[in-house]
C-alpha cells in the first residue's frame, strides 16, 4: 500500500481542481488476477477522476490495464482470480468496493452505464431489441411493459434508427453492425445514466459509422450532461471527443493531462513515442518513429518505472524507484492540471 | 562506391520499377446463393463487380474501402485462393514475359505461387499452433524445392528470421510463446520465405497496438526497398494506408471509385465517397477538427446493388435521372494518373464542380 505513485503528488483532476465534486474519483485502485503463473498485477495504483458533464479518454495499449479499470468500476470482473487489493473508486463520494452486491445492481444500468466494443456479444441474441431496451427501465424505473416499449421506441429514435417502431422488434441478427453499435447506445442511454462508460465503442466500426457513432455519443451528452469515460487505443478518437486524457501503461496512469495539452506538449516518453508512432503524423518518406520492445506482462512487470525496460532515458533511479504523478508547470511556469510521472522530465522535453 | 556501374545499375531500376508486375482486367467474384431442398441458384452476391488496376514494381498499391466494400475479396481472388468468376490477370514475372494467370489450370499454378504471397490480419490464426515458427516458416522452402537439405533449410529460415527483426534461435519456439507484434513478424518472414514479387498484405497491421503497428510497418518498408517487392496493401485504417502506399485505389460496393497516387487522392479527392471518407479519419490532433460530410445509412446489400450508380443512394450531389440510371465510367481526372467514376467530377483545372470539396 505504500506505493508512491499513489500516495504521492497531486491527483489528476482531484481535490485541487476548481471544478468541484467530482463525479467518479478512482484513487489508488489496485485489481490484481492470481494466476497459474503467478499474480498479475493489471490495475496496480490507478488514479483519475471525471468531472460531471466531461470525457474523460483513457488511452493506453493491450495490457495496460485501462479496460480492468472500468469493469472494476462496475465490478463486473469474475473474482476470482479477480482481486481488489486496495484503493477506492467514488462515485457521487460513495466507495463502489464496499457498497452491497444489491446496492451496485441498483447503480449499474442506472447511474453508470457501458457500452462494449463488440455489440454482438453484448446484445442477447433470443431477444428482440425492445425487450432489451425495455429491460432496463422496467427494472430500474418500474415501467409498465407498455411504457417501456414507448421509451424503447423513443430512444431508438434518438440514436438515429430509421422507423424505429419496425426496429423495435427486430433481432440483434436483423441488424447491421453500426446499428447494433446504436441499439447498445440506446440501452446504455435509457436510464439517463450519469456516467456513461464506453470501451472500444467504435473499434469494431468503420470509419463512417464511427464518426457517426462519436458526434451520437456528443450529441446525447450535450443534452443530458452526463459524463463519458472513452477507452480506446485509438489517438485521432481521444483527440476529437475528450477534455482530459490519461494515458495508461502496465497498469498505471503515466501522465494525464488536458487533451489540447496533452497532444500539444506531451511530457512523459511514453506518450512522446506513442505520439509519434502515428503514420499520422509522420511525413511520408521519413521512418515512423518507434518504441522498442513489447509492453511487458502483467505477472513480471519491471521494479520501479514500468516503461523503463522501452525507455532511451531510462538509468539507475528509475529501476529502483517508481516515479510519482506531479504537476508540471506550463511553459510560462503557470500552473497546469497536468501531471506526469517520469523521473527524467527535462531530459524528456528534449526528446 | 561511386563507380559507373552502380549508377547504371541504379537507373535500370528506376525504369523498371514503374513497369507493371501485374494488370488486373475485370476481376469479378460472385458468391453464389442456393435456396432450398434443390439448392437452386437464386441470386449472387456479387463481392467484387469488375476490377481494372495495375500494380507495379516495387510499388504499393492499397485497396480501401468499408467493411464489405470486396477488398479482402479482391485480395484473395487475385492469388487464387478465392477463383475469380471473370477476369484476367497478366502476370508479368519479368519483363517480357507473360502469363494469363487467371487462365492457368491448377496443376500449373505451382512455379508461380512462389512469386505471389500473402499476410494475414490476423497472427494468432494464421499460424499453426502446433508447429514451430521454424517449420512454418520453412515448409514452403521444402514444398517448392528450394532448400533441400535440412542444414540449407535451417540457414535460409535463421537469415529470414533475422531479416524480420527476430533471434534466429526462436526457430524452435511455438507461436504461443510470440506476442502479436512477433508472430506477424514471423508471418512476414514466411512470406518472404521464397523471395515473392508481391505480397498481399490484408490488413496486415489492423490487429497490432499503434507502437508495434510502427515497427511492422518500417520493417515492410525496409523489406520492400531491399528486395524491390511490390505490395498490394489492404487496410481500412487511412492513416496507415497514406503513409505507406504509393497509389491508393477507394472501393465501394465490389468497384473501384477512385484512384490514384496516394496524395492527390487524399489531398484532392473527387468522388464524393472519397470525400465522406477521408473526412470520417479521427484526427490525432485537437485543434483540427474538420467538417464532416456525413454519410447516412448503410453499405447497400451487394445482392442487389443499386441501379446506375452504386453509391447515389447515400449521396449529397446525386441528381436524379442521371446517377441512378447510369454507371458513371472512369474519367481522368489528374494528368499524374488519378481517376474516378463519378458524373460531376470535373477534370483537373477545370473549375470545382463538387460542393463538398474542401
Amino acid at each position: 500500500m505504500s506505493d508512491p505513485s499513489t500516495q504521492n503528488g497531486p491527483r489528476p483532476g482531484g481535490s485541487g481542481r476548481p471544478e468541484g465534486e467530482p463525479i467518479l474519483a478512482i484513487e489508488g485502485l489496485k485489481t490484481y488476477f492470481h494466476t497459474d503463473e503467478g499474480i498479475a498485477r493489471a490495475v496496480d495504483g490507478v488514479t483519475y477522476s471525471i468531472q460531471p458533464g466531461e470525457t474523460l479518454g483513457v488511452v493506453g495499449e493491450s495490457g495496460s490495464g485501462k479496460s480492468v479499470t472500468a469493469l472494476s468500476i462496475l465490478q463486473l470482473l469474475p473474482m476470482p482470480p479477480g482481486k481488489f487489493e486496495g484503493g477506492r473508486i467514488l462515485f457521487r463520494g460513495e466507495n463502489l468496493l464496499e457498497v452491497s452486491e444489491k446496492r451496485m445492481r441498483e447503480i449499474r444500468g442506472n447511474d453508470i452505464a457501458m457500452i462494449f466494443q463488440e455489440p454482438m456479444t453484448a446484445l442477447n441474441p433470443v431477444f428482440t431489441v425492445g425487450n432489451q431496451i425495455g429491460e432496463t427501465v422496467m427494472l430500474h424505473q418500474g415501467l409498465s411493459k407498455e411504457a417501456a416499449r414507448e421509451r424503447s421506441i423513443d430512444m431508438l429514435r434518438r440514436v438515429g434508427i430509421p422507423s424505429p417502431e419496425a426496429r423495435v422488434d427486430e433481432y440483434p441478427h436483423q441488424l447491421s453492425g453500426g446499428m447494433r453499435q446504436r441499439v447498445m447506445i440506446a440501452m446504455a442511454m435509457a436510464c439517463g445514466p450519469a456516467l456513461l462508460i464506453a470501451d472500444e465503442p467504435t473499434t469494431a466500426l468503420d470509419v463512417t459509422i464511427q464518426a457517426q457513432i462519436l458526434d451520437l455519443i456528443k450529441e446525447l451528452q450535450d443534452e443530458e450532461g452526463m459524463s463519458v469515460l472513452l477507452i480506446t487505443h485509438d489517438l485521432g478518437v481521444v483527440a476529437e471527443t475528450a477534455h482530459h486524457v490519461a494515458v495508461m501503461y502496465a497498469g498505471r496512469v503515466v501522465e494525464y493531462a488536458s487533451a489540447e495539452e496533452l497532444f500539444e506538449r506531451p511530457r512523459h516518453p511514453y506518450t512522446i513515442g506513442l505520439l509519434r508512432s502515428l503514420p499520422d503524423l509522420a511525413t511520408s518518406g521519413e521512418r515512423l518513429v518507434t518504441i522498442p520492445g513489447i509492453v511487458p506482462s502483467a505477472t513480471r512487470f519491471p521494479s520501479g518505472c514500468r516503461f523503463r525496460t522501452r525507455c532511451s532515458l531510462a538509468s539507475e533511479i528509475c529501476a529502483a524507484e517508481v516515479p510519482p504523478l506531479e504537476r508540471v508547470q506550463g511553459p510560462d511556469g503557470q500552473a497546469t492540471e497536468h501531471t506526469v510521472a517520469c523521473h527524467h522530465l527535462e531530459a524528456a522535453e528534449a526528446l | 562506391m561511386s563507380t559507373p556501374e552502380v549508377n547504371d545499375k541504379a537507373s535500370s531500376e528506376v525504369a523498371t520499377a514503374t513497369a507493371p508486375l501485374l494488370e488486373v482486367q475485370g476481376l469479378k467474384k460472385y458468391f453464389p446463393i442456393r435456396r432450398g431442398i434443390l439448392q437452386r441458384h437464386t441470386g449472387d452476391v456479387k463481392a467484387v463487380d469488375g476490377l481494372d488496376f495495375t500494380v507495379r514494381r516495387g510499388e504499393t498499391l492499397s485497396l480501401v474501402g468499408e467493411s464489405g466494400c470486396g477488398k479482402t475479396t479482391a485480395g484473395r481472388s487475385l492469388l487464387r485462393l478465392l477463383e475469380p468468376t471473370a477476369g484476367r490477370a497478366l502476370y508479368r514475372p519479368e519483363p517480357g514475359t507473360e502469363v494469363d494467370w487467371f487462365a492457368l489450370p491448377k496443376s500449373e499454378l505451382r512455379p508461380y505461387r512462389r512469386d505471389l504471397q500473402i499476410i494475414f490480419q490476423d497472427p494468432y490464426a494464421s499460424l499453426n499452433p502446433r508447429i514451430t515458427v521454424g517449420n512454418s516458416v520453412g515448409e514452403a522452402l521444402k514444398v517448392h524445392g528450394v532448400a533441400s537439405s535440412a542444414k540449407d533449410r535451417a540457414d535460409r529460415v535463421a537469415e529470414l528470421l533475422r531479416k524480420v527483426g527476430l533471434r534466429p534461435d526462436v526457430a524452435n519456439r511455438f507461436p504461443h510463446e510470440f506476442s502479436g507484434g512477433q508472430r506477424q513478424r514471423v508471418g512476414i518472414a514466411r512470406a518472404l520465405a521464397l523471395n515473392p514479387k508481391l505480397i498481399v498484405c490484408d490488413e496486415a497491421v489492423s490487429a497490432l497496438d499503434v507502437s508495434i503497428q510502427a515497427q511492422v510497418i518500417n520493417l515492410l518498408k525496409d523489406l520492400q526497398a531491399e528486395f524491390g517487392l511490390s505490395y498490394l496493401f489492404i487496410a481500412h485504417d487511412l492513416s496507415v494506408v497514406r503513409y505507406i502506399s504509393d497509389r491508393v485505389a477507394v472501393m465501394y460496393l465490389g468497384r473501384i471509385v477512385e484512384m490514384g497516387p496516394v496524395d492527390e487522392v487524399f489531398d484532392r479527392p473527387q468522388h464524393p465517397y472519397t470525400q465522406a471518407l477521408l473526412s470520417a479519419i479521427p484526427r490525432a490532433n485537437p485543434k483540427e477538427r474538420r467538417e464532416r460530410i456525413p454519410l447516412t445509412g448503410d453499405v447497400p446489400s451487394p445482392i442487389h446493388p443499386p441501379s446506375g450508380c452504386h453509391f447515389h443512394t447515400r449521396c449529397h450531389i446525386a441528381e436524379k435521372g442521371l446517377c441512378n440510371v447510369q454507371y458513371p465510367e472512369m474519367r481522368k481526372v489528374h494528368p499524374n494518373g488519378q481517376y474516378a467514376a463519378c458524373h460531376f467530377a470535373k477534370p483537373f483545372g477545370s473549375p470545382a464542380a463538387l460542393g463538398g470539396r474542401s
